[in-house]
Order: structure tokens, then sequence, then C-alpha cells
């Protein structure tokens, strides 16, 4: 490594001397003369009629500028927020897509659901008038859940969704599952719940619409991971405003997990508000806001069978899901529980015949999208619990039947019977190398010490394997995306040899500002120091399709090195006109432009300050400047993948669990910085063992009403409910098809590690027959499970 | 938040005619009051701020036992030398409570005042004969917390200061929330020569004490004395943290690691 700051070095973040002392600059804290502050009228009902709306005790209320309602937002032809994805039925019918307007017009459909917004001189005083805002509900039957929904005696949700059913999709080949199951030795079979999340950014959503009567432009400042997405869809389906009259900021923005990919109503409102009371419009959530309108993560109910012949060799799967879209399809739901799940269903197995349905249904509850991992820790989970149980029908060790079904890696690339072909992977090499970390051989002993302790060990496997970098434009758009998925760069050398890179990927604590630094810093061999990203305004960036799916360094990464490659290409022009040499004599290396076989050199400095200073440039041939511009589209998913080991011990007495040892494996291709690979993963380590113990979100069947609406009462992990991580990675099988080598490190975390954890609950719990239990695990739950268990316990 | 006028006063008579006002409220460490004055659940007319008035903070070995201030915060008596030397297992209790940020905050007085079925420190109070000392009376410990967010306490009335024993022996275990860190169910079990006080907080709507408990082990101060017993269901707490059955069984549970830990 040439550049102490390039590739593969652990550079500390960049950013986080800002962050952490206190710098930052999240939306919140912009401020704007004349600014005003809104305050949105929210629905107590899951389900009601708005019969009315009287605003005039609210207006008589000090420091109150307007209340705003769906009827003022439909006089001004205001559309409905649109969703990205689009899923076809069975049946060939396109999936069921009722609007959703960002203030509902005349009927509520979850708790939280805004009807009018309130704008006032001051955040308080806008609260206060909030409250006078009378609005005459007549409440309608709520359905608060999935299985609800689907009950045939269900309220509808939309009147144009019979059955409460926004799509019944599905994927494999259903003959070929049924030949195998016909002829199967063995048969396992579960029933799970991947249960609902709360996202929980540590920065609530906020958005500060502007608008600018002597130019006609809008900017909207806001919490998004992707801000060109939101330009797009706002602009262009909900306002109706022109690309290059909307400017869309997403400044720093602390934490998304997905929740903040998505167009939100609150955007449009105080955008178009702007406009309407001619003043800038600031909206912040407070945490109750975040719990009740951030769009909820996961959330399926599942019944799952693997065939399997008389050696434990898996034959074919059949999965059918259950999948809560919430009261309205929030911009990529669709594709989460489809072309982000039941595509990853074949995991790191040759399981030859996959069918998987799924069927997704409106309920009285907050939109649900993606969720750090979207739709692949649902598919992982379903496996890896289902391999477990295999393995006890086959009394097969857990570790064995994987390694019997793992496809190998000499058959890479390998194309799975649903949909994706893995490049790249060596499942057989990630198991081999966390099995000495747990000291597997060693385990039984363990168990047995902790036994006469009185306490219950169990240990748990989870391989995983994700498609990530979401995907070739034209793959996507045959499945039904809206959208494209390239990402795009432009690298500018200034004429003193400094450098800005501008990213349309968006980082929002993946730590573009550095790892990004980096690859530039290694490619011409300048100072980390003299690169500065810059990502997160429509204005800036060429264009950008943001952060999510672990897509920033495979495909945002991926446009940077094509933006570099045409730069060096450029440079190499300028050095040979320089040195009086052509062009193919110029051998470049870290920077250094040297005439082959001389010791005629020029680093990418004096070049990038020729560009600029093109005295005696033959400007037929060769434009001054030094500035370059890239689009990259993938030619293929990214799949990280990787083995977590997670060994834990459960105190019968009270059903508490302890991680005891944690230990993931991963193969994420090439690694830019370990350091920031592995704070990553650590977080995604913690988010996974969060659902796997603590974390449900719990809506009130009959009511609808959300019982987990403050952190009272939702669990989140902290630093002291898990382990030191034991993390490790290799980089022997890179991706084949993007110029880094590089696959995703983002959701992987959080993608084994539920399963892990839960089939290591399970083992412990394995003595008392114990098969299967749903997430969280908690301590009721398991002393509960204990107790029924026992006879004599119960009888006690 | 809504408006509210603040008010500081620097000595108890202030604070008590202050408090005279309708609509006041007394602010301690405001760990419970602000979030709901955030929330817009309450809305009083002024809030009387105790932390200016020194009568009411710091701990003092008295015969006998201790006497905290009511102002003094749980992190004060989780770090005092002199509650580690004279009562430890109250240090241990004010270390336990909520995260580092309450415990720095949060404040006896307002702890008690409130009686928040799941909080910690009626647990002491009873457990550890409590005296509770107001700018009008003393309560006993065992007469103070009258049922789910209700004490003795009249309108108005300040705690001053709360005395606790000092017994020969004593654990307080604690089975928390793992959302909130409040007690599920925590267990003092205090031996004051015969006598034992088990002090069970969490379970139920209020404090209470665990006579069987307290006899069994009497009679035989190990853990195994209470094999068998239970403060059955009815009655106790049930959400969705924890139904009433579990927590009837959590505290005999704690109950027999308050025991143990106490040695
Ligand atoms: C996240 C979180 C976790 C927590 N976890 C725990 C826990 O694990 N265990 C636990 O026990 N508690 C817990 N608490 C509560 C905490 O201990 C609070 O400090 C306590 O409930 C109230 O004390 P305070 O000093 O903050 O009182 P305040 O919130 O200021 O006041 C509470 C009430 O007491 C009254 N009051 C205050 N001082 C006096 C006085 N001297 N005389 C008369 N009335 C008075 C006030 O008027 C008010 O009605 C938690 C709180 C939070 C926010």
């Amino acid at each position: 490594m040439a550049n102490p700051n390039g590739i593969g070095a652990s550079v500390r973040r960049r950013e986080d001397q800002r962050f952490l002392t206190g710098r930052g600059n999240y939306t919140d804290d912009f401020k704007r003369p004349n600014m005003t502050h809104a305050v949105h009228v929210r629905s107590p009902y899951a389900h009601a009629r708005v019969l009315g709306i009287d605003p005039a005790d609210a207006l008589a209320m000090p420091g109150v500028v307007a209340v705003l309602t769906g009827a003022d937002m439909e006089a001004d032809k205001v559309g409905s927020l649109p969703c990205g994805w689009q899923i076809h039925s069975k049946d060939g019918s396109p999936m069921k897509e009722p609007p959703h307007y960002p203030l509902a017009r005349d009927r509520v459909r979850y708790v939280g659901d805004a009807v009018a917004v309130v704008i006032a001189e001051t955040r308080e005083q806008a609260r206060d008038a909030a409250e006078m805002v009378v609005v005459d509900y007549e409440e309608l039957p709520a359905v608060g859940s999935s299985t609800r929904a689907i009950d045939g005696a269900a309220t509808l949700v939309h009147d144009d969704a019979p059955g409460n059913v926004c799509y019944d999709w599905h994927l494999g080949d259903k003959a070929a599952v049924d030949a195998a199951f016909a002829q199967a030795a063995h048969v396992a079979r579960i029933d799970l719940v991947n249960q609902r999340l709360v996202p929980n950014a540590m920065e609530p959503r906020a958005a500060l619409g502007e608008y600018d009567a002597s130019s006609g432009e809008y900017t909207l400042t806001t919490t998004s991971q992707n801000p060109h997405v939101i330009r797009l869809l706002m602009g262009a389906f909900v306002l109706g405003i022109p690309e290059h009259k909307l400017r869309v900021v997403a400044p720093d923005v602390g934490g998304g997990f997905g929740s903040k990919i998505f167009h939100y109503g609150e955007e449009a409102v105080v955008t178009w508000a702007a406009r309407k009371i001619g003043r800038p419009v600031k909206w912040t959530a407070d945490r109750s806001e975040s719990f009740l309108t951030d769009a909820h993560g996961r959330d399926h109910v599942s019944h799952a069978e693997m065939a399997m012949d008389a050696d434990g060799n898996f034959l074919a799967l059949r999965v059918s899901t259950l999948a809560n879209m919430g009261a309205y399809l929030s911009t990529f739901a669709p594709s989460i529980p489809t072309y982000l799940y039941a595509t990853l269903l074949a995991g790191q197995y040759k399981t030859p015949a996959i069918y998987a349905e799924v069927k997704a249904v409106f309920t009285n509850t907050s939109p649900v999208d993606a969720y750090r991992g979207a739709g692949r820790p649902e598919a992982c989970y379903l496996i890896e619990r289902l391999v477990d149980v295999a393995a006890g029908v086959m009394g097969m060790d857990k570790t064995e039947i994987r390694r019997r079904n793992f496809v190998p890696a000499d058959a890479m690339p390998y194309q799975t019977p649903v949909a994706l072909q893995y490049d790249t992977g060596d499942f057989a090499k990630n198991l081999d190398i966390a099995l000495p970390l747990v000291d597997y051989p060693g385990f039984q002993q363990r168990r047995a010490e902790s036994k006469a302790r009185g306490k219950l060990r169990g240990i748990g496997f989870a391989t995983y394997i994700e498609a990530c970098g979401i995907a070739p434009s034209n793959v996507a758009g045959a499945l039904g995306a809206r959208a494209g998925l390239y990402e795009c760069a432009e690298v500018r050398f200034h004429p003193t040899g400094s450098v800005t890179v501008f990213t349309g990927s968006h980082s929002h604590g993946q730590g573009h500002e550095t790892t990004f630094a980096q690859i530039v810093a290694e490619r011409f061999g300048v100072p980390i120091e003299n690169v500065e990203i810059v990502h997160g305004d429509t204005n800036k960036i060429p264009f950008g399709m943001g952060t999510y799916g672990s897509r920033s360094l495979a495909v945002g990464g991926s446009a940077l090195v094509k933006a570099m490659d045409k730069v060096e290409r450029k440079a190499k022009k300028i050095a040979a006109h320089m040195l009086e040499a052509a062009e193919t004599d110029i051998e470049v290396k870290d920077g250094r432009f040297t005439v082959a076989g001389t010791d005629k050199s020029l680093g990418i400095g004096d070049i990038a300050l020729q560009a600029y200073v093109p005295h005696n440039f033959p400007l037929d041939e060769l434009e001054p400047g030094l500035d370059e511009q890239a689009f990259y589209d993938p030619k293929n998913f990214t799949y990280p993948n990787g083995c977590h080991v997670c060994e834990l011990e459960i105190d019968p007495d009270t059903g508490v669990t302890t991680i005891v040892n944690f230990a993931a494996v991963d193969d994420f291709g090439n690694v830019i910085n370990p350091l920031i690979v592995e704070g990553q993963v650590h977080g995604g380590l913690v988010q996974g063992i969060g659902q796997a113990l603590y974390e449900n979100c719990v809506y009130d069947e009959e009511s609808g009403q959300l019982v987990t609406g403050s952190y009272m009462d939702y669990c989140m992990p902290r630093a002291d409910d898990v382990p030191s991580f034991t993390v490790r990675y290799h980089e022997d099988q890179p991706c084949t098809h993007n110029p880094l080598g590089v696959k995703g490190c983002g959701e992987a975390g959080t993608i084994g590690a539920a399963a892990a954890v839960m089939n290591a609950v399970v083992d412990a719990l394995s003595d008392y027959g114990i098969t299967h239990m749903d997430m969280p695990a908690t301590p009721e739950k398991v002393w509960r499970t204990i107790r029924d268990a026992t006879p004599a316990l119960a009888a006690e | 938040m809504y408006a509210f006028t603040y008010q500081r006063p620097t000595t108890v008579a202030e604070a008590a005619s202050a408090i005279q006002a309708e609509e006041a409220k007394l602010l301690g460490g405001g760990q419970t009051l602000l979030p709901t004055l955030k929330q817009r659940l309450a809305r009083p007319s002024d809030l009387i701020d105790l932390s200016g008035i020194p009568e009411l903070k710091g701990i003092r070995e008295v015969d006998g036992g201790l006497e905290i201030g009511a102002f003094t915060r749980h992190a004060e008596v989780a770090h005092s030398d002199l509650v580690k030397r004279v009562i430890p297992s109250l240090a241990g209790l004010a270390e336990g409570i909520g995260d580092r940020q309450v415990r720095n905050m949060g404040t006896l007085g307002g702890s008690i005042a409130n009686a928040d079925p799941s909080a910690d420190y009626p647990s002491a109070v009873v457990a550890l004969k409590g005296l509770v000392t107001t700018d009008r009376r003393t309560i006993a410990g065992d007469d103070f917390f009258t049922g789910m967010f209700e004490t003795a306490l009249e309108p108005g009335e300040i705690i001053k200061a709360v005395r606790f024993s000092r017994p020969d022996k004593a654990a307080y275990a604690k089975f928390r929330n793992p959302a909130s860190r409040y007690a599920i169910v925590g267990v003092y079990v205090a031996r004051f020569g015969a006598e034992v006080r088990v002090a069970v907080t969490g379970a139920a709507g209020s404090v209470f004490r665990a006579d069987a408990f307290e006899a069994a082990l009497a009679a035989d101060f190990r853990a195994e004395a209470l094999n068998g017993l239970s403060v059955g269901a009815d009655g106790l707490n049930a959400d969705i943290h924890a139904s009433a059955d579990y927590r009837a069984h959590l505290v005999t549970v704690m109950a027999k690691r308050a025991v143990e830990a106490a040695g």
C-alpha cells in the first residue's frame, strides 16, 4: 500500500470529529430568516372517517400563521405519494395501489395519519394550536394485524382492495417443488413470525421547505438517504415541480436504517406550505411521532417446509408468507417481501427447487418498508431456523447439515432457482473460520458446566447470503422497479491538486467521507486531507440514487472508480503532451505519470495545474480542466455472505438470556477500511440481537393503537446487553463484476444475527423438547416455555 | 410543554408558601415530571424547583442509621462512602436505578413522592423502617405508600428527608424491565436481629411486605427457607413485559437472590 490512508487502511472516520463535538449540521439545525414551524395534527384512531375539520379555534391562537388540510392540498392539485415498485399478482393483475395523500382527505387509516398541519411562529405555538384543531371523526373498526386483515370478516382498510390484499404473488417452480415433496424421505416444517420493528434512527425525521418567489425555486432540506429520489418523487408526482426548480438537500443525517429512503408526506407538506404562506416552514418529528409514523420494518407471518432425501440433502423448499404493508404503500414497500426476500430463499444452499408465495395485506398500522436488511433478514431467519429444525428431524449436527447442502465454491457462478445468480462465495470456508473462534468441539463441555450451575447453554449458527448493491437497472426494471439503480460520481481536480468528489451516494453514518477519500488517495497518491467528499445536495451532485441495500461502495464506489478512470485518461493525455511523449508510453502508478523507461515523470498535482493553466495546450486535441463524471450501472447484485455463531446462557429461573460469545465471519469481498467495516458489523449485530431478544413493535389487534410507542415499552438493545464481538472477514472471494471487488457490509450483521441468536436460544432449550420460539425471546416467554414444557413445574 | 412560571426558592419555608399557588408543582430532579410536561400530560401553573434549597440535601449518619435529604440525587447515594459503609445495599439500589443520566438528576424525594409502582426506593423505605420527614410531620415508611402513585402526603406537603435504619444484613434484588429499566420486580430483604423485612416493589400497585416470606426468613435466614412460598398472582400487575403469574414467580426468585446476597 503506497498511501498510508489508501485502500485497506483503518483510517479513523474523518467525519467523527464534527459529530462527536456537536458540530454536525442536521436538518433541525437549519434556521432561516422568517422561518415558521409546522406541527401535524394526527389521527388518534387507527381507522376513522373524517367528517369535518374546524380550524377556527386554532387560527385564533397566538402566533398561528396557517392551518392547512387535505382539502387545501386537493384544491392545489397535490398528488398522492407515489410507490416506487409495482408487483403483479399470480394472476397477472397489478397490485392494489390506493392513494396515499400527504394529508388524509376523508379517512384516516392508522394512528398518526396526518389530517392537518398547523404553522406558527414557534414550535410551541404550533403545538398549542394543533391541540385546538377540532377534527370530527367517526371511528371505524380497525384491522390491527396481518392475520386479522385476511380473516374474512375484517373491515376493508381501502375499499378498492378486496380482502385487504395488496397482491398475492409467487416465485419459483411449484410443480417441481410438489414433485420433490412427493418423493421426500423427510420433511422439516416451521411456522414463524418475523415481528414488526421500529427503526429508531437517533435523529428523528425533519424537513424544511423554502420557496424563493423571485426565482420560483423550491428548496427542501430533509432527513433523507437519497435526496435525488425525493426530488424525483415529490417533484414529479406530488407537487408538480420540475427538477430545475427544486433543490433537495440531505445534510448530516443521523441514521436511517432504511427508514429515511422513503418519500414522506411531511416533506411535501412543508415544501407546498412554504410557497402557500410565503415563508420557510420547518417540521421536526418528536420521538412519539417517530414511533408512530416512521415506516416500520419486517412483520411477516410464514410457514415453511423443507423436503429432504434420506441423507439430509435438501430437495425442495416451500414457503408461504403473509406480509404486512401497513395502511398505505410506502415508497419501496412492495419490493421488500418479494424481490428482496423470496429471491434470497436459497440462502447458501443448493436446494434445487423452491417455491414461495407472498400475500401482502393492508392493515390499520404504520406503513412497513425497508429496514436494515430489508427482506433478507426475514429470508435468512426463515431458512436458518428451518435448517435447524431439519437437523433435528435428521438427527444431524447443525454444522454438518449446512455443510452438506452448501453451494460449493467451485459451483460459482451459481444460478439459484429463485432468480439470482451468485457470483462468488466460499461458504464452507466461512464456517471453517468460524468454528475455532467459538471452540465448537468444547461446547458440550461448556454446556455441562453451565448445567452444573443451573444454567442452560446453547449454540446457534446462521449462514446468510444477501443480494446487495441493488442491481442492474434492466433487471430491477423487469421486476417492477420504477427507477434505475445506478450511481453517479464526479471527480474534480482543482488547479492546486486538491480534489472534490461529488457522489450520488449518501452517508448517514456509513463513513463515506473517509472511505471514498481513501479510494481517491490510493489511486492518485494525494494526501487524504486534500480530498473532500460532497454528497446530499441535488444542486451540487449531478445525480444519485442514494444509499440503502449496502450499495454505497459497490455501486457509488464503482461510479467513483469510473470517474477516476476518466480523470486518469485525461491526465495521461496532458502528461504525454507535457513530457513530449506518446500517450501510449505513459505509465501510471500511484498518481505518477512516467514516460516508460525514463525518469521523466509528473505527479497528478502538476498535471492538474497544467489542466487549468493550459498555456500551450493543443486545444483541438486537449480540453482544459480536470473534472470528470461517470454513471455506473452494475452488472449484477453483489453477494456478501457469512457465518454467524452465537453462544448464550439462559437462566431458567428468570428466563433471562445472556449472550456469552458471538462470532461473525463475513465475506464482503475487498475491504477498503477494516475499522469502518468492523463498526458496521458491530452495529448490525446489535440490531439483529435487538430483534432476537428485545425489540417488538406491538399494535393492539382490536383498536390498532400502538402499544409500544415509547422507550418505556419498546426495548432497544444497549451496550451492556451484548458481549464483545469476535469479527473476522476474508478477502478471498472478491466480487467479480465491479472494479473494487467489493460486496457491501452495511446490513450483514443484522441479517445473520437474529437467526444465530434464536437458533442458540432453541438449542439451549432443546432438553425441554423445544424446537421453535418466536422472537423476541423475552424473559417471560423463555420462562413460560420452560415451565409449560416441564409438567412438574407447570403443575406447581 | 405548556408555559408555566418557574420559581427557585432557597428555603423550605419559601417553597412551602410558593406551592400554595393553585396548580403549582414541586420539581425534584425532573426525571418523571419533565417527561410528563413534555408530553403535555400535565399543566402546572408554577414549577417550584427544589434544587436551590440546601436543607433538602445531603447524607448524614444518625443514631441507628442514615438520614438522606429529599433532594439527594440517586448518583450521590450510589457513590457515597457513608452509605456504602452504613447500608451498602441502599447504595446498590441507587446504582441500579435507570441509567446514568437519570441517576445524575433524579432524587430520593421525587422518587418516593411519585410512588411509581415500579420504582426502587419505595422498597427501601419500607424494608429499612424508613421515616419520612416532611415540612409538617414525620410519616412511618409503612404508612407512606398508599396505592398506585399515591402516598400519605397532603397537597403541597414537602418531603425534607428520609431516615433509614441500619440493618444487620440486607440486600436488594431487582429484575429490571429491559426497556425502561424500572423494576418489574424488586425485593428488598433486611434483617434486624430477629426481625426480617421483605419489601416487594414492581409487582403490585404499590410496594408491599411479603409476610409469609418474612416469617419463614425470621425462622431460618436462608434462601431455601423460601422454597415453595409464593405471594400469589392475584392482584399483581400485568403488562406486555410481565404477566401477573410471572411477576409472582419472580418475587420468590428475587427474594431468594436477595437473601443469598445478604449473606
Ligand atoms: C429513563 C428513566 C428510567 C428510570 N428508571 C428508574 C428505575 O429504574 N428505578 C426507579 O426507581 N426510578 C426510575 N426512574 C425514575 C427516576 O428515579 C426519577 O428520578 C423519580 O421517579 C422521580 O424523581 P425526580 O427527582 O426526578 O422527581 P420529579 O420528576 O422532579 O418529580 C416527581 C414527583 O415528585 C414530586 N416531588 C419531587 N420532590 C418532592 C419533594 N421533596 N417533596 C414532595 N414532592 C416532591 C414532584 O412534584 C412530582 O410530582 C427512571 C426515570 C427515567 C426517565
